[in-house]
């Protein structure tokens, strides 16, 4: 795939999209709402298609992110999709575990840290928290002191 | 009522102090064979991005090349990477060969470090002994050239901390040299070596789909016939300017990953000879006062695949969000596919073959429903020596004892 077959492919899917952001020739950043980041990630791992990289976790001042990474490995590009939780009481969003088993741990590692509820997650037991961690108390979220 | 049949559990972990990932493997096992496994780890979490945001950019280096021993140097350089993206600064070209030095020296150690274990997993010991004589002159170069054989401390955003001195080169090119080619020797024996062939091909076999789907990066993606490599893809320091090869093998199993490692030294060694002979004078850093507000993908190829750094500043002196994926992370969970249907015995070698940590294979204890041990570590690591020297025999290849040499 070269650079303008990506950008095609991209544009396919920007009605589900809130914006694009380019910060250097070759890294692009999608930015969706929680609610469509399923069918987005769906299409990026599926019908593109990209190599999953990893998912991050931030907790930004008035909401959560979750930044699923992914990589096009013959023009060197990393496509980031931004997924913005609005609801900070009861953050959620849909698991993309059934269909990309590699991203099963990194959704349990952001259960664990931020609190991110991670809805049909084939196995939401705890990853990086110890069994007698409180429940309730999420390590990386900006309240909880360093 | 439905009554719970109670399946065997073989346990696997989970702690061991020398290496710093610790994991425990649950394998369900019918008779001899791997029905399930289940993975858990993280017995040693260290917070180290909670730590990162306490840091200031200068300080982080340091802190990301503890992540992991052996891959000291790619961390760093991924995080490198990262900042520098967000900077908008590019690193003299001075420095950015002496990154590719310093991180290809790493991947040797690291790849023959991996051979002897896995010869050793499988009661090769003569691999073992060989891999770890041939691994010794790489740590001493490292430490002449950063002044420590792991740990080295040596990469900073703008630059380098220490350049290699020009008086070095003429003994880095004949060490480099020796190295390579007992390495190749060391190739040749294994790629000849009935015994191996029938002891790793078709063991632990990850298929391309299943690769895909996990995710996996590095000599465990390569095994299985995906030519990734960032390095290539999406070149950093001086990687664009040197002429080597992506090696990949189609198989998948643990024999095919071995080949990769072992002919992955040898591109090493030549992007080293390459690297010194070509590295241009001038200063090795350059001053970088602020980092600005904005986010950066930082990528390096570590020994064990790509090692992916994502920071985000607010234009402080600290990173507000530093995400760090060592490749271990996504090549583990891979076990799911390649060690399902697997023989016991093999499943050392298995696990082994991603080159995760050997923490594990050093707990081994195969316990029934009560808990009771009914094999420990020695026994599984008889009992896949047996099955070597079982097919020692029935290919008709000579037992080989210490006293005939």
């Amino acid at each position: 795939m070269n650079q303008e077959e990506l950008n095609n492919r991209l544009s396919e899917i920007e009605p589900k999209l809130t914006g694009i952001e380019r910060t250097t020739d070759n890294r692009i950043y999608l930015l969706c709402e929680a609610e469509n980041s399923y069918e987005v990630n769906k299409f990026l791992f599926e019908d593109v298609p990209l190599r999953f990289v990893i998912a991050t976790g931030i907790d930004s001042d008035d909401c959560f992110e979750v930044l699923y990474h992914y990589s096009d490995d013959e023009i060197g590009f990393v496509v980031t999709l931004k997924a913005f939780i609005r609801d900070r009481e009861k953050p959620s969003i849909e698991s993309i575990s059934p269909f990309l088993p590699g991203a099963e741990w990194i959704e349990r590692e952001m259960h664990d840290i931020l609190g991110i509820e991670f809805r049909n997650h084939p196995n939401m037991r705890r990853l990086i928290l110890a069994d007698d961690w409180p429940e309730g108390v999420y390590p990386l979220r900006k309240e909880v002191k360093k | 009522m439905k009554k719970e049949i109670k399946k065997p559990v073989l346990a696997v972990g989970a702690l061991h102090p020398l290496q710093e990932e610790m994991e425990f493997f649950q394998l369900t096992i019918d008779g001899e064979i791997v029905t399930d496994i289940d993975v858990r780890i993280s017995y040693n979490h260290r917070g180290i991005e909670k730590l990162s945001e306490s840091l200031q950019f200068d300080q982080v280096p340091f802190l990301v090349s503890r992540v992991c021993g052996i891959c000291s140097a790619s961390h760093p350089l991924a995080y490198i990477n990262a900042v520098e993206e967000i900077a908008g600064v590019t690193a003299p070209d001075r420095a950015q060969y002496v990154r590719v030095i310093i991180n290809e020296l790493e991947r040797i150690h690291s790849h023959l470090l991996w051979v002897g274990l896995a010869g050793h997993f499988i009661g090769y010991d003569t691999v073992f002994m060989w891999a770890w004589k041939y691994r010794e002159p790489v740590l001493d170069l490292l430490e002449e050239i950063t002044g420590n054989r792991n740990n080295y401390g040596n990469v900073k955003v703008g630059g380098c901390r220490e350049d290699i001195p020009n008086e070095l080169k003429p003994k880095m090119l004949k060490e480099i040299d020796k190295v390579g080619k007992k390495t190749e020797m060391l190739t040749n024996a294994v790629l000849d070596d009935p015994i191996l062939h029938a002891r790793l091909k078709g063991v632990g076999i990850l298929s391309k789909e299943d690769a895909i789907k996990f995710a996996v990066t590095g000599p465990t993606a390569r095994g299985s016939g995906i030519a990734i490599d960032v390095r290539a893809d999406d070149p950093y320091a001086a990687y664009g300017d040197l002429d080597w090869n992506v090696i990949s093998q189609p198989e998948g199993d643990v024999f095919a990953k071995a080949v990769v490692r072992l002919l992955e030294v040898l591109e090493a060694v030549k992007i080293i000879k390459e690297a010194v002979k070509k590295i241009p004078d001038g200063p090795v850093a350059i001053e970088v006062k602020e980092i600005p507000p904005g986010e950066g993908c930082g990528r390096a190829e570590a020994p064990r695949g790509e090692t992916f750094h994502y920071v985000r500043s607010d234009g402080g002196n600290r990173p507000v969000r530093h995400k760090i994926r060592a490749p271990s992370y996504v090549n583990v969970p891979s076990f799911k596919a390649s060690c399902i249907g697997e023989h016991i015995a093999d499943v050392t070698i298995t696990l082994a073959a991603v080159d995760p940590c050997y923490s594990c294979t050093e707990r081994l204890a195969v316990v029934d429903g009560h808990n009771k041990v009914i094999h420990d570590y020695e026994s599984l690591l008889r009992m896949s020596r047996e099955r070597t020297s079982r097919i020692r025999k029935e290919i008709g290849a000579p037992e080989l004892k210490l006293e005939d040499l």
